[in-house]
C-alpha cells in the first residue's frame, strides 16, 4: 500500500472518531451548555483533520497529473484551505452566539456548582 | 493610510488563495496565476480597501493602524498557533473523555482578563472556546470580564488562580498578539 | 475490499452523513429551542465538511465553491437566530 493512503487512512479515521463521538455527545450532556462543548470543539477538530486528508489527496493528484490538469488539484488545494479557514473563524464564534441567546434568555446550567452571572443578571 | 495598505494586502492575499490554479501550462506565470485575475484582484482590493477605510481603525484603541504591528502581530500570531493546536487536541481529548464517561461538574464561572481591544477579546475568546473544558457564555463590554462555563469545576480560592485554572497562558498571548 | 484513496474519502463523508442523522434526532427532538439550534450549527459545519469530501471524490472544484458560500450563510443564519431568541424568555421544561 501507498503511503499516502496510509496517511489519508490515519487522517480520516482521527477525524471521523471525533465527529461521532461530538455527534453522540448531542445526546449524551443534560443541557445546552455542555451540548455546545461536544458539538463545537470536536466537530472543528475533526473538520481539521479532514481537511488536511484532502489537502493531501490533492497535492498527491498533483504530483502525478500531467500539466494541462495540474490547476484544477492548485485550486482544490486553495479552495478548501479558504473552506476550512472559513469554519475555523466562524464555529467558535457561532457557539459563542448560541451560548449567549441561550443566557440571556433564561435557561439555566443545568447540575451547576457555580453560576457567577446571576449576580449581574438584570 | 496604513490601514488601507493593510486592507488591500489582506484581501488580495484571500483572493490569490481563491483563484490559485487558473493559469494555463506556458502562461507568463505558468499555471498558478492567469495574468487577468491578478489584474481583477487588484482592482478588487483597492475597491474593497477604499470602501473599509472609512469602517477599519477608528478609535483610541486600534491596533493596525500603527506602523511597529505590522510585522511584529502577523509573526506573533504564527508562533502562537503552536502552542493553541497542542490545547486544542487536548480540548478534544478531554471532550471525548467526558462524551464516554459522562463524568461533569458544570458551573459558569466570572475573570477578568483585563483586555482593552476588542480584537484581543475576540482573540481570546474564539481560543478560550476551542481549549480544555471552556466555552465564552458572554463578555462585559464596559469592563472586559468574561463568563465561561466551564464544564468541571476546580475548587479555587484567588481571581488568579482561577484564571490560570481557566485559560492558562491565553489572555498573556492575546495581548501579545492584539494589542 | 481494498482501499483507494477514493473509496477512503467516501468512507469519512459517510461517517459523517451517519453524524448528521443522529444530530438532526437532537433537532426534532430537543426540548429547548437553543438545544435545536445547537443541532442545526453541527449539521452545518458536517454539511460543509461532506461537501469538501465529495468535491475531492468527483474532482470537482465547484462543490468546495458552494461549501464556502454555505458555510458563510450558515454562519450569519446561526447569528440571526441567535440575535432574534436573546430577547424572548423562555420556559424551561
Amino acid at each position: 500500500m501507498d503511503g499516502v493512503i496510509i496517511a489519508m487512512i490515519v487522517l480520516i479515521a482521527i477525524s471521523s472518531f471525533f465527529i461521532a463521538l461530538g455527534c453522540i455527545g448531542l445526546h449524551r450532556f443534560p443541557d445546552v451548555y455542555t451540548r455546545l462543548h461536544a458539538a463545537t470543539k470536536t466537530t472543528t477538530f475533526g473538520m481539521i483533520f479532514f481537511s488536511a486528508a484532502v489537502i493531501l489527496f490533492g497535492l498527491w493528484r498533483f504530483f502525478e497529473a500531467d500539466e494541462v490538469n495540474k490547476g484544477a488539484y492548485l485550486t482544490l488545494i486553495g479552495h478548501t484551505l479558504v473552506a476550512l479557514i472559513l469554519l475555523l473563524i466562524t464555529n467558535p464564534t457561532g457557539a459563542h452566539a448560541i451560548a449567549r441567546a441561550a443566557r440571556r434568555s433564561g435557561i439555566k446550567p443545568e447540575q451547576a456548582v457555580i453560576d457567577e452571572f446571576e449576580e449581574v443578571e438584570p | 493610510m496604513l490601514t488601507f495598505l493593510v486592507t488591500f494586502i489582506g484581501v488580495l492575499l484571500l483572493y490569490l488563495l481563491l483563484v490559485l490554479g487558473s493559469g494555463e501550462p506556458g502562461g507568463t506565470l505558468g499555471i498558478y496565476f492567469a495574468v487577468e485575475e491578478i489584474v481583477a484582484g487588484v482592482v478588487l482590493s483597492l475597491l474593497a480597501a477604499v470602501v473599509s477605510r472609512m469602517l477599519l481603525g477608528k478609535g483610541e484603541n486600534d491596533v493596525i493602524g500603527k506602523p511597529a504591528n505590522i510585522v511584529v502581530k502577523p509573526a506573533i500570531f504564527i508562533v502562537y498557533l503552536f502552542p493553541f493546536i497542542i490545547a486544542m487536541a487536548f480540548a478534544n481529548i478531554d471532550v471525548a473523555f467526558r462524551v464516554i464517561t459522562g463524568k461533569i461538574r458544570p458551573g459558569i464561572v466570572r475573570i477578568k482578563p483585563r483586555l482593552r481591544t476588542n480584537l484581543a477579546r475576540t482573540v481570546l475568546a474564539n481560543s478560550i472556546t476551542l481549549t480544555p473544558g471552556t466555552l465564552t457564555v458572554d463578555v462585559d463590554d464596559r469592563t472586559g470580564d468574561f463568563f465561561i462555563h466551564w464544564i468541571f469545576v476546580k475548587d479555587t480560592r484567588t481571581d488568579q488562580e482561577k484564571m490560570r485554572e481557566v485559560c492558562g497562558g491565553f489572555p498573556e498571548w492575546a495581548r501579545r498578539v492584539a494589542e | 475490499m481494498t482501499f483507494t484513496e477514493f473509496n477512503i474519502l467516501i468512507i469519512g463523508v459517510a461517517v459523517m452523513a451517519v453524524g448528521m442523522i443522529v444530530a438532526i434526532v437532537r433537532l426534532l427532538f430537543g426540548p429547548t429551542s437553543p438545544d435545536r439550534i445547537v443541532a442545526l450549527d453541527t449539521v452545518n459545519t458536517l454539511v460543509v465538511g461532506m461537501m469538501i469530501g465529495l468535491g475531492a471524490y468527483h474532482e470537482e472544484v465547484i462543490f468546495i465553491d458552494i461549501a464556502i458560500v454555505y458555510a458563510v450563510l450558515s454562519f450569519v443564519t446561526t447569528l440571526v437566530i441567535a440575535k432574534y431568541m436573546e430577547g424572548s424568555k423562555e420556559e424551561v421544561n
